[in-house]
């Protein structure tokens, strides 16, 4: 029997903003002490009013116009109420059937997934379940620090057809949050939190199967081995005879398996209504059009310009837009160079990693200075990591610091023969066949003369091997 | 059409509230009595009205993102009954299967 996979994904992403949705409390951080960024709105005593925090609503309508998803002119918030220490007014103000957006796009791989709204909540506080664990915890510690911090809902269509898809389009949406400045999206601080539901049908059918959805997922890793897990679990049920049941389940990362949570409240009903203390928002065209303007270049566009333009292969032109700062970094740096390809390998290798950014014209320096054999690809990188940490050039860091390279054929071949001389065990065993031992030698020359130029030794060494 | 004794009981747990004897009988007469009059609102034609979920006349009441002071954990814990650690404390809550 052959299967197809259905999943939809709900993410909740933390707008980055300073304050909670409704009230002035910071939004803190990890590890900051509990209860200590609260204030009477968020803990949801008697007589409060709540306010909206205009820039989570600029980042949801930033959000929305970058996933192509239409405004619509009236938008309001509702209480989805609920009993649960997790939010002490006993509701959660979120938004029912009037979202601040609808029907917008991403696209993943080439294939569309359609967006089916992106609206705005609050988060929920953190309980922390103490007590023996083999029989019931007896007691729960609430801690109320995130209860009120903003929250975007992206909710997709069903129209993932697996976990790739489901990782990439995970992953895809974080590259264009973190590129339109709404989100830092840092999955392990829970500022990006991953819903898939999932369902299977038999592939000569269009009946949808009863659907579960996924919870406590914290990395791409675990979403992509969550749903394969998922995927496989629902399989079996359905062709050993059974019938999968509708809920939610979580993930266990120490087990790497999907377990079944009871729901919170018996059957679910919310008896969603209107906010009474939030009048409705009319969301002027005029401020949707600054915000649309000032949108930069999405990553899905980027990526194939510096493809079209800069003649980049498409996965380093992928990893180089995925981040803003280092594609900026790269265009300014390869028009200073005019060495698209290797100011990328620069750029990729090296700038990305360090999580630091050089300035583009020193980055451009070093480029040249390493591509015209002025200086060693190893004393291109010292001097790289001395401009990021003190900002100096790299030209006065090589002139100060006497770097230069040995390109001289014959000073060259001098340390070459002089290394093998040294390693006379090594060479035979070459010889003998253990060709691998070139790394060795190869590594020897760098030892005795640092400066000497990587390319032009090894093809002497190899020469003078034969 | 009257509210059964089992949806008051439902609406009662949905909202907390404890039922003694006589009352599943006694609320469901009153919320009867309400719904029917929504029912009644229900006839009036409202077609050419556009759905009202507000009538305060107060439009787009936005805050700038600026933080402001709230509460001390000693005081947001001031009226908690058995507060652990700076946490407030409630009964088990497991979800877990």
């Amino acid at each position: 029997m052959s299967w197809n996979v259905v999943i939809g994904m709900e993410i909740h992403v933390q707008p980055r903003t300073r304050t909670k949705m409704f009230c002035g409390c910071a939004v803190g951080q990890l590890g900051d002490p509990p209860n200590s960024n609260v204030c009477e709105i968020c803990l949801g005593m008697p007589g409060v009013l709540p306010v909206i925090n205009k820039a989570a609503v600029e980042a949801c309508l930033k959000t929305a116009l970058a996933l192509k998803c239409e405004i619509p002119i009236h938008t309001k918030f509702d209480r989805k109420n609920y009993m649960y220490p997790d939010l002490p007014k006993g509701y959660q103000i979120s938004q029912y059937d009037l979202p601040m957006s609808v029907n917008g796009f991403l696209e993943v791989g080439g294939r569309k997934v359609r967006i089916r709204r992106v609206h705005l909540e609050e988060d929920t506080g953190k309980l922390i379940h103490a007590g023996d664990k083999l029989n019931k915890a007896w007691e729960s510690f609430v801690d109320l620090n995130r209860a009120g911090v903003p929250l975007m809902e992206i909710v997709s269509e069903p129209d993932i057809r697996g976990a790739d898809e489901a990782r990439d389009y995970a992953q895809e949406l974080r590259t264009l949050l973190r590129t339109i400045g709404a989100s830092e999206a840092e999955m392990e601080k829970g500022q990006l939190r991953c819903e898939p539901n999932i369902s299977i049908r038999r592939y000569d059918s269009d009946d949808l199967g009863v659907k579960t959805e996924l919870k406590n997922i914290n990395s791409f890793r675990a979403l992509h081995r969550a749903i394969e897990f998922e995927i496989k679990r629902q399989i079996q049920v359905v062709e050993s005879g059974g019938t999968v049941v509708q809920e939610t389940r979580g993930w266990s990362e120490s087990e790497q398996r999907t377990f079944s949570q009871r729901s919170k409240e018996f059957a679910e009903d919310y008896r969603y209504f209107p906010e009474p203390d939030l009048p409705p928002l009319q969301l002027d065209r005029a401020w949707i059009e600054d915000l649309r303007r000032e949108l930069p270049e999405l990553p899905g566009s980027r990526r194939a310009r510096l493809v079209a333009q800069y003649g980049l292969p498409v996965a380093d032109a992928a990893l180089i837009a995925a981040d803003r700062d280092l594609a900026d970094l790269f265009e300014a740096a390869a028009k200073t160079s005019g060495d698209n390809k290797r100011t990328a390998n620069w750029v990729i290798g090296e700038v990305a990693p360090s999580g630091r950014l050089p300035s583009p014209i020193h980055l451009a320096e070093i480029v040249t200075l390493v591509g015209t054999g002025k200086i060693t690809r190893d004393q291109g990188r010292e001097v790289l990591a001395e401009s990021m940490r003190d900002g100096a050039s790299p030209a006065e860091i090589v002139a100060t610091r006497g770097l230069s390279q040995v390109s001289d054929p014959a000073a060259v071949r001098a340390t070459v023969e002089a290394v093998l001389a040294d390693n006379p065990k090594a060479v035979s065993d070459y010889r003998a066949g253990r060709v691998r031992v070139i790394d060795f030698l190869a590594a020897q020359i760098i030892k005795r003369a640092p400066q000497v130029d990587r390319a032009l030794a090894n093809e002497l060494l190899k020469e003078l091997l034969r | 059409m009257p509210l059964t004794r089992a949806q008051v009981r439902h609406v009662a747990q949905l909202a907390r509230i404890g039922l003694e004897a006589g009352d599943e009988e006694f609320y469901a007469d009153q919320l009867s009595g309400i719904l029917e009059h929504i029912d009644r609102l229900q006839e009036v034609p409202t077609d050419d009205i556009a759905p009202t979920a507000q009538v305060v006349e107060v439009t787009n009441p936005l805050r700038e993102d600026v933080p402001r002071p709230g509460l001390t954990q000693e005081e947001a814990l001031a009226n908690a009954p058995a507060p652990v650690n700076g946490f407030f404390r409630v009964p088990s809550i497991q979800e877990e299967a």
